[in-house]
């Protein structure tokens, strides 16, 4: 077996007819921000999804920890330390803020749960004025945060995180590069699928660049985010960040 | 003074209907399934009245018994059938939950008897209270007491645990509630568990005032309470109560001021208003946002 915390191999997930993902493999290891980039519907979603339980793929492994956890409900792979951040943030708009946070720690006692929850308004300032606000009613990047706070609420071993940037204003954007800085310098093991991929290389230790369903590339952050080629070929034409 | 009385009677009727509802929007939440079997608590509760009073028991026991029959029907109804539809398309739910609420009926007509069977109902419940000119029903003030008190204790679970908590996140985005760690049996059988509480509580003010088991016994309860769930707007939880409510309201203001000899009528009326506030109002009274079932 491979030294990582995290190792994908040979996965296939279909939706019906159509193989959203063939033949994937990546490895995550344990303190590493590993990002993975790629056009619009290359898989990067479908990969998250079923790596967290959401989707169960037609064949291939998904081992974390040492453990197989491929087909395990997201409860299961959540509890086995493995939090998402899903696509589009997905949090409880009719929900608080501060609810939302429990929500994120309901596998924790009440004990664990009142420390991260002080933890995450330390990490996450922004949200400290505004617990008992309804969620529906944040901004795109205190969403955001709020999205990533309740995500670390259960205390997990790795983060997936779906497009985190997605939608921001730059001003915000910014904040998110910086948050995802804070969390590797803090030890954090993250996957991060990004569009923004020249930033996102800027801060990431490795890459898997992935298009089609399948991965086309990978390697170091840094050989990556020199290469012309890759943005030309893969990313299709500049790799400045919007 | 009639009309003090008229609204009291209303909000009496209207708190059995809330519960129902109330009921049928927790399971809609979690499940997005109108679940048609419902009132077949009520039918269940119905025969174990009957069984537990013809053998000579108090109502008070007969009462507890009922909350525990309908709240333990619920969760093996859910475990026998409906925990095999999860995410099924809502054709699927809707046919399967037709499916039980048939099935049942026919099991009672089957296995004891296609007719009515009478019971003892308390004495109290025909006492009144007079203030002036005003003549309250006992049995309508405890309906109202009691419905209050469920609604608070309801109210409480959701708003202040985990499990109430883990419920709501469920009923608005499933996924997501799942990512978060939380197992969709427990919270899916909790709904059924609560849904069934509630459901007993309606079973026995309704029975008390019926006096009667029968195979059908749960049709009437549970075509009141998914009409009071669809006026509140369905899966709104506060909208399933405030819809119970306005149904009672208007059934029984409808019945005191209708001409006897179109009394019958009424429920015709009321489907006919159901279906205007649906033309004005399509979500409902209370809108509620959440994120499309997979
Ligand atoms: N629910 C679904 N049903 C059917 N096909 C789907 C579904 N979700 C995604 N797909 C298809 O699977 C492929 C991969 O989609 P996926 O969402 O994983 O891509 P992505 O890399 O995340 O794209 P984006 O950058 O737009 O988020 C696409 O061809 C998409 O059309
Ligand atoms: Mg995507």
């Amino acid at each position: 077996m491979d030294s990582g915390l995290l190792n994908v191999e040979n996965l296939n997930t279909r939706y019906g007819s159509i193989r959203a993902i063939r033949r994937v493999g990546l490895t995550v290891k344990a303190g590493e921000i590993v990002c993975l980039i790629g056009p619009n519907g290359a898989g990067k979603t479908t990969l998250l999804g079923t790596v967290a339980g959401l989707l169960n793929p037609v064949q291939g492994q998904v081992v974390f920890n040492n453990v197989d956890i491929t087909g395990w409900s997201p409860d299961r792979v959540l509890r086995a330390g493995l939090s998402l951040v899903p696509e589009h943030r997905r949090i409880f708009g009719n929900f608080t803020v501060r609810e939302n946070l429990l929500v994120g720690g309901v596998t924790l006692s009440q004990d664990q749960r009142e420390n991260l929850l002080e933890e995450m308004l330390d990490l996450f300032p922004v949200l400290k004025d505004k617990l008992s606000v309804s969620a529906g009613f944040l901004s795109g990047g205190e969403a955001q945060q709020l999205a990533i706070g309740r995500a670390l609420m259960s205390n997990p071993k790795m983060l997936l995180m779906d497009e985190p940037s997605l939608g921001l204003a730059p001003v915000l954007v910014d904040v998110v590069f910086e948050l995802i800085s804070k969390l590797r310098d803090s030890g954090r093991t993250l996957l991060v699928v990004e569009q923004n991929a020249q930033r996102i290389l800027n801060v990431a230790d490795r890459a898997y660049v992935m298009r089609s369903g399948q991965v086309v590339a990978e390697g170091s952050a840094s050989e990556l985010s020199g290469s012309e080629d890759l943005f030309k070929t893969y990313l299709g034409g500049s790799g400045v960040a919007a | 003074m009639e009309l003090i009385q008229q609204i009291v009677d209303g909000l009496g009727r209207g708190s059995i209907y809330a519960l129902l509802a109330l009921g049928i929007a927790v399971i809609f939440g979690v499940m997005h399934m109108v679940n048609f079997a419902h009132g077949e608590l009520i039918t269940v509760s119905a025969y174990t009245s009957y069984w537990l009073l013809t053998s000579g028991f108090d109502w008070w026991y007969v009462a507890l018994a009922i909350i525990v029959v309908a709240a333990i029907s619920s969760v093996v109804i859910e475990f026998v059938a409906f925990r095999w539809v999860r995410g099924a398309p809502d054709f699927t739910m809707l046919m399967t939950s037709f499916g039980v609420h048939f099935l049942v009926q026919a099991l009672f007509v089957m296995y004891v008897s296609a007719n009515f069977r009478q019971f003892p109902r308390p004495d109290w419940i025909f006492n009144t209270w007079k203030i002036g000119a005003i003549n309250l029903e006992i049995y309508d003030l405890a309906v109202i007491a009691t419905t209050l008190i469920t609604l608070l204790g309801t109210y409480c679970l959701l708003q202040h645990t985990m499990f109430g908590i883990s419920l709501r996140a469920a009923a608005e985005d499933f996924d997501a509630a799942h990512l978060m760690g939380i197992r969709s049996n427990r919270v899916i059988r909790g709904a059924f568990f609560l849904s069934g509480l509630l459901a007993g509580v309606a079973a026995v003010f309704w029975l008390m005032r019926s006096g009667q088991a029968g195979p059908v016994a749960g049709l009437n309860p549970m075509l009141k309470g998914v009409l009071a769930a669809l006026i509140g707007g369905l899966g709104s939880l506060s909208g399933a109560v405030l819809g119970g409510f306005a149904l009672g309201l208007v059934e029984v203001l409808l019945i005191a001021r209708l001409p006897t000899e179109v009394v019958g009528l009424t429920d015709g009326i009321v489907f006919v208003l159901i279906a205007l506030l649906f033309v004005f109002r399509p979500q409902g009274l209370i809108t509620v946002h959440h994120v499309e079932r997979v």
